[in-house]
């Protein structure tokens, strides 16, 4: 063996980096939805999770910064896998055809993207509140950040909810071929279960798009107030 | 039938290339769709001009020689055709048809539309050898192989090597070029012995000849003369990892 290091930046090696940093953002994803879910619970559930949180910062830093080594690496291995790409075909094509390649199979790196900067807009909106200071200093009866208020305030803006509706649309593309090449990347797309992975890709992409969208669309049409 | 074709026409490896455009006039319908360019060709040679240059060997699918994208897409694209195989029938009178060579940094265009795809052979190489008892000849089927082992071996070694794969895909990847031909060893008891030793060596052969990297979108599979299939991609990443998992070679 030449060494282990030459080894896991190999293309494969890129590959599985991509893979299973890809895996830990998709379980946030859920974990995250499923947080914020709660609001439906009504006001007193969310700001108590809120709470929660806040109580634990050891857990929360680490998380943060768990996930921000995670970003780290997926895009430090799409820079340089996308640059490898480009580098094996210096001369293009006069004509192409997409022949058997889906639109987000083709598309990662903009959805990609374009998600990048979608979580930089969500960061500064709810969690620094760079957009709108005041959203962070709401307080509840219990003295707790007010998290309920600060989301139904947050989205009663039509075009930040537009504005999200559009990053979750994006992030779903990501992750409906995302999930299933994670797989395929990881060498788990085979056997009897194989055949299940494009359509668990799908189904999940579907159900978070539907899953994180409900909470603007539930804010617009006067649901949560 | 009369056809405009518009064909890449390269001197040799470093000078500039440049697209130009002949009339193919009384092409027969059942004629394959090489036929239609000796036709081109001969018409060229008669009025002393330079025949446009292109592989071909066996002309009945099953050597890979052949290699062209016609319009967009490798081999033309019918559903497990070699560019040989290809029938004018496919085509509609008056059309315009643009040829040009697979395009990959590991596949310098020679001339016109023969590239050199002599990276395939040095990644063959790089897999070394199968280890096999010498002496005495072997009874037949003296190592029993399942059945559904046996399948799976030759639909990976069904891999012609014609580098459609490596033409489709947008990163020019080789992925399922060596994925067949690391799965056709690696599935049958006489090439797992050098199982880890041959994926590891193969994908570090693969990368320094330059080809991009596998982003699963399909495209290889789908103009694959030969039909193979993504899963030994897969089969091909879980091999690599256990490989590294194991400590290399």
């Amino acid at each position: 063996m030449n060494t282990s290091n030459s080894r896991c930046n190999s293309s494969l090696g890129k590959k599985y980096v991509m893979a299973i940093t890809g895996l830990a953002l998709f379980g946030f994803v859920i974990g995250h939805m499923v947080g914020n879910l709660q609001i439906f619970l009504g006001k007193e559930v969310l700001n108590a999770y809120g709470a929660f949180l806040k109580s634990k910062p050891l857990l929360l830093w680490g998380a943060r910064l768990g996930l921000l080594a995670t970003v780290s690496f997926h895009v430090w291995a799409a820079i340089r896998l996308t640059q490898e790409n480009r580098a094996a075909r210096p001369v293009r094509y006069a004509v192409t055809k997409p022949i058997g390649a889906s639109y987000a199979s083709r598309t990662m790196l903009m959805s990609g993207l374009i998600v990048a900067s979608f979580i930089v807009y969500h960061l500064l909106h709810f969690t620094m509140g760079g957009l709108d200071p005041e959203l962070l200093t709401f307080l509840d009866e219990a003295g707790r950040h007010d998290v309920y208020r600060m989301v139904v305030v947050g989205f009663s803006t039509l075009r930040v909810s537009i504005f999200y509706l559009v990053g979750m649309a994006l992030l779903c593309m990501h992750l409906s071929h995302g999930v299933s090449a994670l797989f395929q990347s990881l060498g788990l797309k085979t056997g009897v279960f194989g055949g299940w992975i494009d359509g668990f890709a799908k189904i999940s992409a579907i159900v978070i798009f539907a899953g994180n969208c409900s909470i603007p669309m539930a804010v617009m049409c006067g649901f949560l107030k | 039938m009369k056809l405009t074709l518009k064909v890449w026409r390269q001197q040799d490896p470093t000078s500039p290339g440049k697209f130009v455009t002949y009339e193919a006039r009384d092409i027969i319908p059942e004629m394959s769709f090489l036929e239609m360019l000796d036709e081109v060709n001969e018409g060229l040679l008669a009025r002393g001009e330079e025949p446009i240059a292109f592989d071909s060997d066996c002309r009945e699918g099953i050597c890979g020689t052949c290699s062209m994208v016609i319009n967009g897409l490798p081999h033309g694209g019918q559903k497990a055709t070699t560019a040989c195989q290809l029938h004018m029938r496919l085509f509609t009178d008056g059309e315009t048809i643009t040829i040009e060579p697979w395009r990959a940094r590991a596949f310098p265009v020679v001339r016109d539309l023969v590239v050199d795809r002599s990276a395939f052979d040095r990644i063959i190489q790089a897999g070394g050898f199968v280890s096999v008892f010498t002496g005495g000849t072997p009874d037949a089927n003296l190592i029993p192989i399942g059945k559904p082992d046996a399948d799976l071996a030759m639909d990976a070694a069904q891999c012609i090597g014609c580098g459609a794969c490596v033409a489709a895909c947008k990163n020019a990847s080789a992925m399922l070029f060596v994925a067949a031909k690391v799965s056709h060893l690696g599935i049958l008891p006489q090439g797992r012995v050098e199982k880890d030793r041959r994926v590891l060596r193969m994908v570090q052969a693969m990368d320094k000849e330059g080809f991009g990297s596998c982003t699963v979108t399909g495209s290889c599979e789908a103009v694959c003369p030969k039909e193979i299939s993504l899963r030994f991609i897969a089969r091909m990443n879980r091999d690599y990892s256990v490989s590294l998992l194991k400590g290399g070679e």
